[in-house]
């Protein structure tokens, strides 16, 4: 079915108003979208490691989830959600229950990229009919802003200070997108808030309804841990896509497709400036430290590029 | 009738579960109780249950695995020991805490470090304040009782906590012995179906489950945590009297052994039982009032009956496979010299050995020493030593 906004705008939100998220977060809002690409006769079962997701959607006695809904750690939400649908499997065969539940998880890039990696590949290995969705804001912002492994290069966080002697952290960014991709699962793809949300949209009902293990890399801008202006969330989130910080792109058994080539691909400095955890770059001396910052954005772009065939 | 058949502990233990046909296994593997998934997955391969064998990647996902299956409405099990144990110590917490009634099959082993592969119980005791219901085997015939028993006190909508049954690793999870096995149909109907009232995948009535849970509501929550606790106590003596009608099979929350008249009592755990059973015997063909008391429930632990049963003898000396490097005794000691104290009875002398730790070897000879010892106090009235260790090269 072709996408169509109105329609899909008009779907009822099947995450609530009156959680507790920041204004300007993206989470949220790939959280709504990823869920409006369930059929609505379908049950879902949705999973969310500890994260801002979770503790400010799920405080007792309220909760914003208008379907099932279970956290259990940190670590363990890809762990958690392969249990409830192994349970699923088995229930069904016995005839003790019917309909389609659909099984989802939510984690940030600290739950994903770095301590649930582990549950996160040996769900997917074991072949669970699931989705697995990062909302990737490139650092632990629910306990301060500390740096993850999916932290860019050079990023001012809590436990990366940009300081006298040290700009900030050290290291390029893990691509965890590629990491899943050689799990060799049927469905992986990467996206963001762009638009009229038909690149997310699109993606979360293929990942939701492909069998088997589906992963989905969400760039989830955050305004605390960023520092920008709170009504730029869709402005910095189609940056990261114009300068190809952050393509968008999707592996469909092997086969990768990238769904967005900018005709002016712009310069990553384009994305870094709007961000107050860059700012030191743009200090005057620092120009080699965004330069070095571009090269690594255009090498794994045409890394890319190669991997689709169009290079 | 009942089948007789020759047994190791894991295997009867796998073969409990396949009378019971959960709706998913998750294990990962790990000596001891290695073969409990071993045999189980080929339960699974065989078609002869209806299971998910979910074989994760570590225990923190096994355990991660049942609680996503047991909240989801399914009924989860596993196998573990030691590391193993160690590596699900976050869910256990959390498993008690959400209040899923999983069943899990802990095989003891020595908690490393150092890496020591055979059997203690600082395994399990480090999980005691866990939120686990723990029971306790002698044999495997015990091993096997016990986890036929276990869903039916879990589930208790009373209890709704889950349970582990303990087994000494290698003593009797690899030993061979006689055991009599129920039939399929008896197990399917001893131990019923799994409806809970509320789980994730009823669509009709959709849940939430592991809320952030601040100051307006953590502690109530864990004050009925602590409640149900309590009244697993009751439960399991009535689970227990029913599969006592259905088999002959006794059991309680102890075993006393020869203690009518006895002067000095051994109270230990799991299969070192049977070596103090043994000397006993011994001793009492001597004349000595000697007998044993056998923890089969450590979780809930029954204070006022223990320290009830405790109070007639002189002297008593607490066995503990763990060590809890507090310079005041191993678990089990503290555990009964606090129920002693808070009923109000300071007639029994009552002294602490730790003993076997890493799969030291426990000999009769080590049970004599004990005895001895005991017998003198119950004499004298003297007590010298409070905190000892049995068998260890000083």
């Amino acid at each position: 079915m072709a996408y169509n906004v109105k329609e899909v705008a008009q779907k009822p939100d099947r995450l609530t108003g009156g959680h507790r998220m920041c204004a300007g977060c993206g989470a949220p809002v790939v959280v709504r979208n990823v869920l409006k690409a369930l059929k609505p006769e379908d049950h879902a079962v949705i999973g969310s490691a500890t994260g801002c997701l979770e503790v400010s959607t799920f405080i007792y006695p309220y909760t914003a989830w208008t379907d099932s809904f279970i956290h259990n750690a940190f670590e363990n939400a890809a762990a958690t959600i392969s249990g409830a649908e192994a349970a699923y499997v088995a229930m069904k065969r016995k005839g003790k229950i019917n309909g389609e539940t659909k099984f989802i998880a939510f984690g940030g890039d600290g739950g994903t990229y770095d301590i649930g990696l582990q549950s996160l590949s040996g769900a997917m290995e074991r072949g669970h009919d699931m989705v697995y969705v990062c909302y990737d804001n490139g650092a632990y912002m629910n306990t301060g802003i500390q740096r993850s492994s999916a932290t860019p290069k050079y990023a001012d966080t809590t436990t990366s200070p940009a300081g006298k002697k040290i700009p900030g952290k050290l290291q390029p960014r893990k691509d965890l997108t590629e990491v899943m991709a050689n799990h060799h699962l049927p469905y992986v793809a990467q996206t963001a808030l762009i638009g009229n949300m038909k690149d997310l949209y699109e993606k979360s009902e293929k990942a939701i309804y492909t069998p088997g293990p589906a992963f989905l890399n969400v760039l989830a801008p955050c305004p605390r841990g960023w520092r920008y202006n709170t009504p730029d969330l869709m402005e910095v989130s189609k940056m990261a896509v114009e300068t190809c910080f952050w393509p968008l792109y999707e592996v469909i058994d092997g086969k990768y497709i990238i769904n967005y080539k900018p005709k002016n691909k712009l310069p990553v400095k384009e994305f870094l400036k709007m961000q107050g955890r860059f700012k030191h770059l743009f200090k005057a001396g620092n120009e080699h430290m965004l330069e070095e910052i571009q090269q690594e954005v255009d090498r794994r772009w045409e890394a890319l590029l190669r991997l689709a065939g169009e290079a | 009738m009942a089948i007789r058949e020759r047994l190791s502990g894991n295997e009867a233990t796998a073969i409990a579960m396949k009378q019971i046909n959960p709706d998913v296994v998750a294990a990962f593997p790990i000596t001891p109780s290695t073969e409990v998934p071993q045999y189980f997955a080929s339960f699974v391969a065989d078609g002869s249950v209806d299971t998910e064998f979910v074989a994760v990647e570590s225990e923190h996902s096994a355990m991660s695995a049942c609680i996503g299956a047991q909240a989801a409405g399914g009924r989860a099990m596993t196998a573990t020991s030691a590391n193993g144990l160690a590596l699900m110590w976050e869910l256990l917490y959390i498993a008690a805490s959400s209040r899923l009634p999983i069943v899990m099959a802990t095989i003891n082993r020595a908690l490393s470090g150092p890496i020591n592969i055979h059997n203690d119980h600082s395994d399990a005791m480090g999980a005691r304040d866990s939120g686990w219901i723990q029971l306790y085997s002698e044999t495997n015939q015990e091993a096997y009782d016990n986890m036929l028993m276990a869903h039916r006190i879990a589930e208790h909508p009373d209890v709704m906590l889950p349970l582990m049954v303990c087994q000494d690793g290698f003593i009797t999870s690899h030993a061979i012995e006689n055991i009599d096995l129920l039939e399929d149909d008896k197990v399917k109907a001893f131990v019923g179906e799994y409806n809970p009232e509320h789980y994730l995948l009823n669509k009709e009535n959709p849940i939430a489950v592991g809320p952030l849970d601040l100051q307006p509501y953590y502690f109530e929550h864990k004050k009925q945590q602590a409640e149900a606790m309590k009244n697993a106590k009751k439960v399991i003596l009535d689970v227990s009297e029913e599969f006592y009608k259905l088999t002959g099979r006794k059991y309680g929350l102890f075993e006393e052994y020869k203690t009518d008249d006895a002067d000095a009592v051994i109270v230990l755990i799991n299969s070192t039982a049977g070596t103090a059973k043994y000397v006993a015997d011994q001793y009492r063909a001597q004349g000595k009032k000697v007998g044993v008391i056998k923890i089969r429930v450590y979780r809930p632990f029954p204070v006022d009956e223990i320290a009830q049963a405790l109070s007639k003898f002189k002297a008593v000396a607490v066995l503990d496979k763990a060590d809890s490097f507090n310079a005041a005794g191993g678990p089990l000691f503290t555990d009964i010299t606090s129920a002693l104290y808070a009923k109000g009875i300071f007639g029994p002398k009552v002294i602490n050995y730790i003993y076997g730790l890493g799969g030291r070897d426990v000999r009769t000879n080590d049970i004599e020493v004990v005895y001895n010892k005991l017998l003198e106090i119950a004499e004298t009235g003297k007590l010298d030593s409070v905190y000892n260790y049995l068998g260890v090269r000083e």
